[in-house]
C-alpha cells in the first residue's frame, strides 16, 4: 500500500516537472518573442502536435511492455494514401467514413505486426523493422509513385482535420477523444492494466493468468489503429498524399515516449507524461521555426534541448528516489 | 543410386545454367537494344515519372534504345550508389543520373566509366569527372532570376520575400537562390528584399510548418519563393489554411498536375518549371549518340536531340536544354494531364 502511495506520487511528480519545464520553455520564447504567445500560434502548436500525440500514445502502449513499434511512419503513409485514393475515386463517400476505413487499414497493419511479435515470435525492433519497409514499398505500390493532392480530394475531406466545432480545430478534437479514450482504458480496463503487468513483470503477469501473447497482440492492433487515423489526417490536413510523408515521424513518437517518462525497459509511463512529452515536441518545432535565421541551427539546438529536458528530468527523479529512500530509512 | 541421381541433378543444373546463360547473350547481340538506365532521386516522384515518359518517347523515336527506370526509395546517395554497383556488374550501355549528391557518387561513377559505361547526368548535376556530359534543364542563373522576376511581378516590386527551399545541402535549390540574391541587386526591386531562406527538406509538414513560421516572423510578408515541389504545394495549402491569399503572394518550381488547385484559386498565380518530359527526351538522345560514338562529350560538339533540335556541348561537358516554362490558369489544366 505504502509503496503504491510512493509510486503514485513519484509519477505525478515527473509530469509536474514536465509541465514546469514546459512553462519554462514558453517564458523563454515569450520573453524573446512576444508573438509567441499569440493565440493563433498557440493554436498552431496544438494543431502540430496533434498527430504527434495520437500516434504516439499506441508508440506508448508498446514501448510499456518493452518493444517499440518503427512502422507508425509507413503506417501513416499507407493508410493516408488509401484514403485519399479512396476519395479521390469516391468523392461522394463521407469523409468520416474514409476516416473509419482509414482506421480499419491501419488496424489491419498493425495487426500484421502483432502477429508477428505474438505468434511469431519475432522481436518488435526487428518486426517492425521489416513492416516499416514493407508498408512503404506498397504505398509506393498502391499510388503507382503518383501523389494525391488537392485538386484530386474533395472539400469535405480536407475540412476533416481542417474544420472547427465549438471554435476549436477538429484536428485537436481528435487529439483530446484519442487522450481520453486511453486515458481511460489504460486506468479503468482489465486489459489496460495487464499492458501495465505484463510491462512491469512479465513472469508475474503470466503467472497470474495474464496472456503475453493477447496483450502484444492488442498493443501492436491498437498502435495501428491510431496511425491509420493519423495517415488520414496528415493527408487531409495538407491537402497532399506524398508517398514519402511520416518517414522519420517514428522517432518522434519514440522521443515523446521518452521525454514523457515512458520507460524504455517497459512497465512505466502514464497518459499524460506522453500528452506531455508530445506537445513538448510540437512546442519545440514549431518555436524553432519562430526564430529567425535559425536554419542552420535548428537540429543542434532541437537535439540539444531534448537532451537537456530528458538529464533534467532523470536527475529530478533520481533526487526523489533519494528523497524516499531516506524518508524510508529514517 | 544416390550418388548417380546427384550426379545427374549436378549436371542438369549446369546445363540450364549454360543454356540460359547463352541465351541471354545472344538476345542482345541480336536485337542490338542498347541498355540505358535513367536513375533518378527517388522513386515515386511525379516529376521523374514525367522524364521518364520522355525517356520512352525518344526510345520510340530511336528505335536502338532500351530504357529502364531506377531509383532508390528515399532520396538518398547512398542508394543511388548501391544502384550504379549493381548496374556495373550487369554492364549496361548508358546510366543518366539525377544526383543526390554532387560530389559523392563520383567514384562508383568513375568506375562505371571506368567498365566502359557512358555516364552523364541530368537535373541534378556530378562535378566534373563524374560524368562526360552534365545535362542542365535550364542554367541556373536563367531560373533564379526568373523566380525572382514571377514573384516581383506578383508584389509589384516591392516588400518582403522569403524562400522557402528543399534542404540546406541541396545542390540545385542553393544555386537558384545564389542567382535569386543576383537579381535582386537589380536598381528596379530596391523596394523588395529577401528576408530569409527557410528549408522545409522536402517534407510536407517541416516545410508547411516553415511557412507557417515566416508568417509570423515576418507580418509584413509580401511572398514567398519556394523552388521545390513539396514546398511550394505545403506554402500554398498553409497560405490558403492561414486566410493570406492575395495578402502572401506565391511562386515557385511546381508540376501543373499538383499544383493545378492553387493556380486555378489563385494563391499561386504563376509558378515555372522545364518540362521533364523534354528532360528525359534530351537525355535518351544524349545517350544513345555517345554510346554510338556521334559524339564524344567535347566541348564545342553538337548533340542532335530530336525534336529539341542541336544542343551544343560547353565547356567541362556542360549542356543546357532551355529555359523553363511558366504556369498560370491559362495553361495549368492542359499540362496537368501530362505531368
Amino acid at each position: 500500500m505504502k509503496t503504491n502511495l510512493n509510486m503514485k506520487k513519484r509519477l505525478e511528480s515527473r509530469e509536474s516537472v514536465l509541465i514546469g519545464l514546459i512553462l519554462l520553455f514558453m517564458a523563454v520564447m515569450t520573453i524573446t518573442m512576444p508573438r509567441f504567445i499569440h493565440p493563433s500560434n498557440l493554436a498552431n502548436i496544438l494543431k502540430d502536435s496533434s498527430i504527434l500525440i495520437i500516434v504516439s500514445l499506441g508508440q506508448f502502449l508498446v514501448i510499456l511492455t518493452g518493444g517499440i513499434d518503427l512502422s507508425v511512419g509507413s503506417n501513416i503513409a499507407f493508410s493516408g494514401m488509401a484514403a485519399s485514393l479512396i476519395n479521390q475515386n469516391n468523392p461522394e463517400l463521407s469523409p468520416w467514413i474514409i476516416l473509419v476505413i482509414g482506421m480499419a487499414i491501419g488496424l489491419g497493419l498493425g495487426m500484421i505486426n502483432g502477429s508477428l511479435v505474438a505468434f511469431g515470435k519475432v522481436p518488435a525492433i526487428i518486426a517492425t523493422l521489416g513492416t516499416m519497409s514493407v508498408f512503404r514499398g506498397f504505398t509506393f505500390v498502391i499510388s503507382k509513385g503518383q501523389w494525391v493532392t488537392a485538386h484530386e480530394m474533395t472539400d469535405p475531406f480536407m475540412n476533416l482535420p481542417h474544420g472547427n466545432f465549438l471554435g476549436v480545430p477538429n484536428l485537436i478534437w481528435f487529439a483530446i477523444f484519442v487522450v481520453a479514450a486511453f486515458f481511460y482504458f489504460m486506468r479503468y480496463t482489465r486489459s489496460g492494466r495487464e499492458i501495465y503487468s505484463i510491462g512491469g513483470n512479465k513472469s508475474a503477469a503470466v503467472l497470474v493468468g495474464v496472456s503475453e501473447k493477447k496483450v502484444q497482440f492488442l498493443i501492436f492492433s491498437i498502435s495501428g489503429l491510431v496511425s491509420g487515423m493519423a495517415g488520414v489526417l496528415w493527408a487531409a490536413r495538407y491537402a497532399a498524399a506524398v508517398n514519402e510523408m511520416a518517414t522519420g515521424f517514428e522517432l518522434q513518437t519514440v522521443a515523446a515516449c521518452v521525454l514523457g517518462g515512458v520507460s524504455v525497459a517497459g512497465g512505466s509511463g502514464s497518459v499524460a507524461g506522453v500528452l506531455l512529452g508530445a506537445l513538448f515536441m510540437g512546442l519545440l518545432n514549431n518555436s524553432m521555426t519562430m526564430i529567425r535565421n535559425m536554419a542552420f541551427f535548428q537540429m543542434l539546438l532541437q537535439g540539444l534541448i531534448v537532451i537537456s529536458a530528458m538529464t533534467f528530468n532523470v536527475v529530478m527523479e533520481r533526487r526523489q528516489d533519494k528523497m524516499l529512500l531516506n524518508r524510508r530509512l529514517a | 543410386m544416390k550418388k548417380i541421381l546427384s550426379i545427374l541433378l549436378v549436371l542438369s543444373l549446369i546445363t540450364v545454367a549454360v543454356f540460359a546463360n547463352g541465351g541471354s547473350d545472344k538476345a542482345a547481340a541480336d536485337d542490338g537494344q542498347y541498355k540505358m538506365v535513367l536513375l533518378v532521386k527517388s522513386l515515386g516522384n511525379g516529376f521523374f515519372e514525367a522524364c521518364d515518359d520522355g525517356a520512352q518517347q525518344a526510345v520510340a523515336e530511336l528505335g536502338n534504345m532500351e530504357v529502364v527506370y531506377m531509383g532508390p526509395s528515399q532520396s538518398t546517395a547512398e542508394g543511388q550508389i548501391e544502384i550504379i554497383e549493381t548496374l556495373i556488374a550487369q554492364k549496361v550501355d548508358a546510366i543518366a543520373i539525377s544526383a543526390n549528391d554532387r560530389d559523392a557518387l563520383i567514384p562508383v561513377t568513375k568506375k562505371a566509366m571506368a567498365a566502359g559505361i557512358k555516364v552523364i547526368s541530368w537535373d541534378s548535376g556530378i562535378n566534373i569527372g563524374g560524368r562526360i556530359i552534365d545535362l542542365a534543364p535550364s542554367n541556373a542563373e536563367f531560373i533564379g532570376r526568373q523566380q525572382y522576376q514571377l514573384i516581383a511581378e506578383l508584389t509589384g516590386n516591392k516588400g518582403q520575400i522569403g524562400i522557402l527551399s528543399a534542404t540546406s545541402q541541396a545542390t540545385n535549390q542553393n544555386e537558384w537562390i545564389k542567382w535569386m540574391y543576383e537579381e535582386a541587386k537589380k536598381p528596379e526591386y530596391a523596394d523588395m528584399e529577401i528576408v530569409e531562406v527557410v528549408y522545409g527538406d522536402d517534407a510536407s509538414d517541416k516545410s508547411y510548418r516553415e511557412a507557417v513560421g515566416l508568417f509570423s516572423k515576418y507580418p509584413d510578408l509580401a511572398g514567398i519563393i519556394s523552388p521545390t515541389t513539396i514546398g511550394v504545394l505545403a506554402g500554398a495549402k498553409a497560405i490558403e489554411d492561414e486566410g493570406l491569399q492575395g495578402k502572401v503572394q506565391l511562386t515557385g518550381l511546381g508540376l501543373p498536375s499538383e499544383m493545378q488547385h492553387y493556380i486555378e484559386d489563385g494563391t499561386c498565380v504563376q509558378m515555372a518549371l522545364w518540362n521533364p518530359v523534354d528532360l528525359g527526351y534530351t537525355a535518351t538522345y544524349i545517350c544513345e549518340a555517345l554510346i554510338t560514338g556521334k559524339i564524344t562529350g567535347a566541348e564545342g560538339e553538337m548533340i542532335p536531340a530530336g525534336r529539341m533540335g542541336e544542343i551544343p556541348v560547353g565547356a567541362d561537358g556542360s549542356a543546357v536544354m532551355g529555359a523553363p516554362f511558366v504556369f498560370n490558369k491559362s495553361n495549368v489544366a492542359k499540362f496537368a494531364a501530362i505531368f
